[in-house]
């Protein structure tokens, strides 16, 4: 069995990189789903505030999933249902995507071209190395949001909450729109991990409260978890003795970052950026591994749905020029220098030869920072200068780079963000 | 109604390991357990290590057992269907006035007859494991040494045990023992049990039934033991199980690969006064990973998955305490380490000496062999893709991380043991095992044992009958 | 004459709101938005602050057992409560369509509660 392009993964990202690669004039396109139905982790996100950006109106996450599901059903691209990739090889050129399914069985599929969409998961306790018991009710954010809303069920009533990402912010509103106390979130760096907007209307509109530098020092509980204590903690994020609070409740909820699910991506051998945790992509978001391609929140984790399918519709465009011999011969590669406040870029390193008109590169800082700057410098000299009043590093930003800025010559490129003059940092 | 022949109380590896021997001869057997599943004790958390025997004391139960112990795993793992792997240990001087100590633990190694020992040198050592660290001055080498999984001991020993006649009761304490004219009366949390023989196999617990029985009290601590598990991208960071030779920097812990490719750190030992605390500590976890590092070096703790602790039973005479302490009431106390690569050899010797007791004939219709649930994830792609041909479920994966499929899951819960419980499911197809730790598999999981157990979501657990996993069904589906 | 400092919630960005009001309690001016959705959210929440409520209402007969609702638009949120009880008795038969409207009106806010995924009905 053959395919042009393979797409690993149906959720937001899959399924706007296999239209794009349809749209781009690639017509076997086939998309690999595990789940029953495509729309990934959207279809547990029941809340409004997706499709601001893509579609100038506030959906629902299965609302959101649900334009792009049609919109794929009705450009006729298959999708294959409760199939799980478990390998990922390239042997001679050629790339073959191995999966199981209750349907077909074991598959062999040989393609042109993979487009990574796997996206990410939710770190879970043991990561953490928080002490104490190890009993039933402590959940990540997200399993609980699964309960909750596929399934019925609430997964406890008295909540504490690790972590202020978004997922966890979102739950603390839900569990308690269904009856549940959530007690707190405690959040142990000195910032929200979360969106604004979440702290506003999750936490504030319900009077719960968020316990910045403050984490979890201890479970109890031998069956069900019966209580946790919390402390503040130092600027190096050591608990400090003597601010313990003991806080009664059956359920602790993890929200403490999510990890790009990269299991399929280190199978072939394509290098990982460990600030990232995703893989190294270059202008044409194409991994070290020629003709893999990776997007969405495999790649690195986004904050909203709307950038990721702007991602994967580059990814799934380029995959398709890939596919269809269009991309331009490589010329140079220059590396980005992330500097100043930023932690990371997407891509990694960019081609001018092979960039499109525009490129937008992604990025997040390491720490907040207030009356700010991003400036792109091509060989030490400025090409773009943009005030930003805060950046955080909850919240991913962007600079779009200009094909015409390029003469042919360049070596070095340099993404920067602080403060500008007058302005500080925090954190 | 006929009174049992034997009752041995508790079903970790210990208990399985007698009820397994017991078959071999014809009887009526019943293994009572306090629990919900097999190894729920000492069993499911420990270092996972077939130790070669050196280190015990020369003509000590635990030396002797051991030695056996070691020498039979092999065959019985391939028998019940269960990875083993003789990955040898490396016994690890971290100080060169300690050396005369390793040179101590290699004769009397000798002594309780274990083969395959060589003395290395630090650099000799380092040769065949680069990440130890350059502190190491010198390495006792023992090649028999091998990892095993624990549960699945324990589980495939009790399974097998089922298919040759033996009962299991779950959810069964014993509360009081009444010696009777023919044997005992076992009094439990469910009903009353009258046999000939009982046999003590209760970890933790095995101190107060002996004392029950016995006026020459036995005296058990709850030995607390705090481990730390490492991601399977990490598993090989060193080949050897990595022990640090007790000395001046106290006893050390251990650095081990663990048969499914998984990196174990530990344990600490801390005497507690509950043998029901299984909480990590912060102390414990610091302690660690310092103790750790003095022997390897470069140690991935970020890539730490989980971290556990355990409960060992430790007797304070120090060693395994084998014998018919009362008529017709026979002790496997003070089972800890070596317990787990002692069990083999526990169990047969138990069994014989209750066999003669008992004039038990032989059950002709003994069968050795076991099969556990298939693991797809191990397969060749032709084996597997024939496996799903069988059995569509096992091409609906579950637990993405471990790549368990539904049917994997399915042949846990519908086994002759099989999984009633979370945890359960874990520990028999390792669903929930992985870097996720069950985050996504677990609302799955659930499902697919309310279904399979004709129950609801609202009853499933994670294990113990307290452990449940959701408080309210919010929205049911409409019932007309 | 008050001042309230807000966040916007109309967008992830997040802008910090100053709504000044007069005596009357209404609203003189908003500054620090960078949009119009940033003004009427700053008049309004200082004002009758309203919400969107996102729930579950359970399905007969459909593939899966709940389905997920919205409020059309937002509704004043001191009645966020009193919608969640009636998403709570409500239920709705399989097949659902997204928009298919579930509650009328509900408790008299004069909005709708619609589905906001497709459930087909069990075979």
């Amino acid at each position: 069995m053959r395919h042009d392009i393979v797409i690993i993964g149906g959720g937001p990202a899959g399924l706007a990189a296999a239209i794009s690669a349809r749209e781009a004039g690639v017509e076997d396109v086939l998309i690999l789903e595990r789940e029953q139905e495509l729309g990934g982790i959207l279809n547990q996100c029941i809340h409004n505030g997706f499709g601001l950006h893509t579609f100038q109106e506030e959906l629902t996450g299965p609302e959101y999933a649900a334009r792009y599901i049609e919109k794929a059903q009705a450009l006729g691209i298959p999708a294959q249902l409760g199939a799980t990739v478990i390998d990922l090889a390239r042997e001679d050129g050629v790339l073959t995507v191995t999966c199981v399914s209750r349907q077909a069985g074991l598959q062999c599929i040989q393609a042109g071209a993979v487009v990574l969409c796997m996206g990410c998961r939710e770190r879970p306790r043991g990561a953490l190395n928080i002490p104490g018991c190890r009993p039933a009710g402590i959940f990540s954010a997200g399993t609980a949001q699964r309960l909750v809303n596929r399934e019925g069920y609430l997964p406890g009533r008295k909540v504490v909450i690790l972590g202020s990402g978004d997922i966890g912010l979102i739950m603390a509103r839900r569990m308690t729109l269904e009856g549940a106390q959530v007690q707190c979130v405690a959040e142990i760096q000195p910032y929200s991990g979360g969106l604004k907007r979440n702290i506003v209307q999750c936490l504030d509109d319900y009077g719960i409260p968020l316990k910045l530098s403050h984490t979890v020092v201890d479970i109890r509980g031998k069956e069900r978890v019966e209580g946790v204590t919390i402390a503040a903690v130092d600027d190096r994020m050591q608990p400090i003795p003597g601010t313990e609070e003991d806080i009664p409740c059956d359920t602790l909820l993890l929200s403490v970052g999510l990890i790009p699910e990269n299991e399929l991506s280190r199978q072939i051998g394509v290098e990982i950026s460990p600030a990232t945790n995703g893989p190294r992509v270059n202008e044409s978001l194409e991994t070290s591994i020629p003709g893999v391609f990776a997007c969405g929140n495999v790649l690195h984790v986004h904050d909203l749905v709307d950038y990721v399918s702007e991602e994967a519709e580059q990814a799934g465009r380029n995959a398709a020029r890939a596919v269809l011999g269009q991309s331009a011969e490589t010329g140079r590669e220059i590396p980005l220098s992330p500097t100043g406040a930023i932690r990371y870029t997407v891509p990694a390193t960019l081609d001018p030869a092979r960039m499109q008109e525009t490129l937008t590169v992604r990025f997040r800082v390491k720490e907040t920072v207030k009356s700010g700057q991003i400036r792109v410098l091509l060989d030490g000299k400025e090409v773009l200068r943009r005030n930003r009043p805060i950046m955080a590093p909850g919240e991913m930003e962007q600079a779009v780079l200009k094909k015409e800025w390029f003469t042919g010559t360049e070596q070095t490129l340099e993404v920067w963000a602080g403060p500008r003059e007058g302005g500080n940092t925090n954190g | 109604m006929k009174p049992y022949d034997v009752v041995v109380i508790g079903a970790g590896v210990t208990g399985a390991a007698v009820a397994r021997e017991l078959s071999r001869r014809k009887g009526r057997f019943v293994v009572v357990e306090r629990s919900g599943d097999v190894g729920e004790g000492t069993s499911k958390a420990n270092s996972a290590i077939v130790h070669a025997g050196f280190d015990a004391l020369p003509g000590t139960l635990k030396a002797k057992m051991n030695v056996q112990g070691s020498q039979v795993m092999e065959d019985l793992a391939r028998e019940l269907d269960i990875p083993y792997r003789r990955n040898g240990a490396l016994v690890t001087c971290l100080n060169p006035e300690d050396l005369p100590h390793l040179q101590e633990l290699y004769e009397r190694g000798l002594q309780n007859g274990v083969q395959g020992l060589r003395l290395l040198s630090g650099d000799e050592a380092r040769a065949m494991e680069p990440n130890l660290s350059q502190r190491v001055c010198g390495a006792l080498l023992a090649e028999t040494s091998a990892i095993i999984c624990p549960f699945e001991l324990t589980l495939g020993l009790a399974e097998s045990a089922v298919q040759n006649g033996v009962e299991f009761r779950f959810s069964t304490a014993v509360q009081g023992l009444e010696k009777t004219e023919t044997g005992w009366r076992v009094h439990t949390s469910q009903d009353v049990l009258e046999t000939r023989v009982v046999v003590n196999a209760a970890g933790v617990a095995a101190g107060e039934l002996h004392n029950a029985v016995c006026d020459r009290p036995i005296h058990i601590v709850p030995r607390k033991g705090e481990y730390m598990l490492l991601d399977k991208t990490v598993g090989d960071h060193v080949s050897h199980t990595i022990f640090q030779l007790p000395g001046k920097l106290g006893k050390g812990v251990l650095v081990s690969p663990t048969v499914h490719g998984n990196l174990l750190v530990g344990p600490t030992a801390l005497d507690v006064e509950d043998p029901e605390d299984l909480a990590v500590t912060a102390a414990g976890l610091k302690d660690l990973q310092e103790k750790a590092a003095l022997a390897v070096d470069r140690l991935p703790l970020r890539q730490v998955i989980t971290s556990f602790a355990g409960m060992r039973a430790h007797e304070t005479g120090d060693d395994f305490v084998l014998e018919e302490t009362a008529e017709n009431f026979f002790d496997a106390a003070g089972i800890e380490s070596p317990g787990l690569s002692s069990a083999p050899a526990i169990g047969a010797y138990l069994a014989d000496r209750i066999a003669q007791k008992l004039s038990l004939p032989e059950n002709p219709d003994f069968d050795p062999i076991r099969h556990a649930v298939p693991h797809l994830a191990g397969m060749s792609p032709q084996e597997r893709a024939a496996r799903i041909r069988e059995n569509p479920a096992y091409g609906a994966i579950v637990c993405r991380c471990e790549q368990i499929s539904e049917g994997e899951i399915l042949d846990a819960i519908h086994a002759p043991l099989g999984a009633r419980t979370l945890d359960g499911v874990k520990r028999r197809t390792r669903a929930g095992m992985g870097r996720c730790q069950a985050g996504f598999c677990s609302p799955r999981v659930m499902e697919l044992l309310a279904r399979e157990l004709h129950t609801d979501l609202l009853a499933v657990r994670k294990n113990g009958p307290e452990s449940r996993l959701v408080v309210e069904q919010i929205r049911g589906e409409d019932k007309p | 004459m008050a001042e309230h400092e807000l966040t916007c919630i109309g967008c992830p960005l997040g802008c910090a709101l100053r709504v000044e009001t007069d005596d009357t309690g209404a609203v003189v001016r908003v500054t620090g938005n960078t949009c119009k959705r940033g003004e009427d959210y700053g008049r309004r929440e200082v004002t009758c602050p309203t919400r969107t409520v996102t729930s579950t209402v359970r399905v007969a007969g459909g593939k899966e057992p709940v389905v997920p609702v919205r409020t059309r638009t937002d509704i004043p949120k001191d009645r966020i409560f009193a919608c969640m009880e009636a998403v709570r008795q409500a239920h709705i038969a399989a097949p659902v369509s997204i928009g298919d409207v579930v509650l009328h009106n509900v408790c008299g806010t004069g909005v709708d509660v619609i589905a906001s995924k497709a459930v087909p009905a069990r075979e």
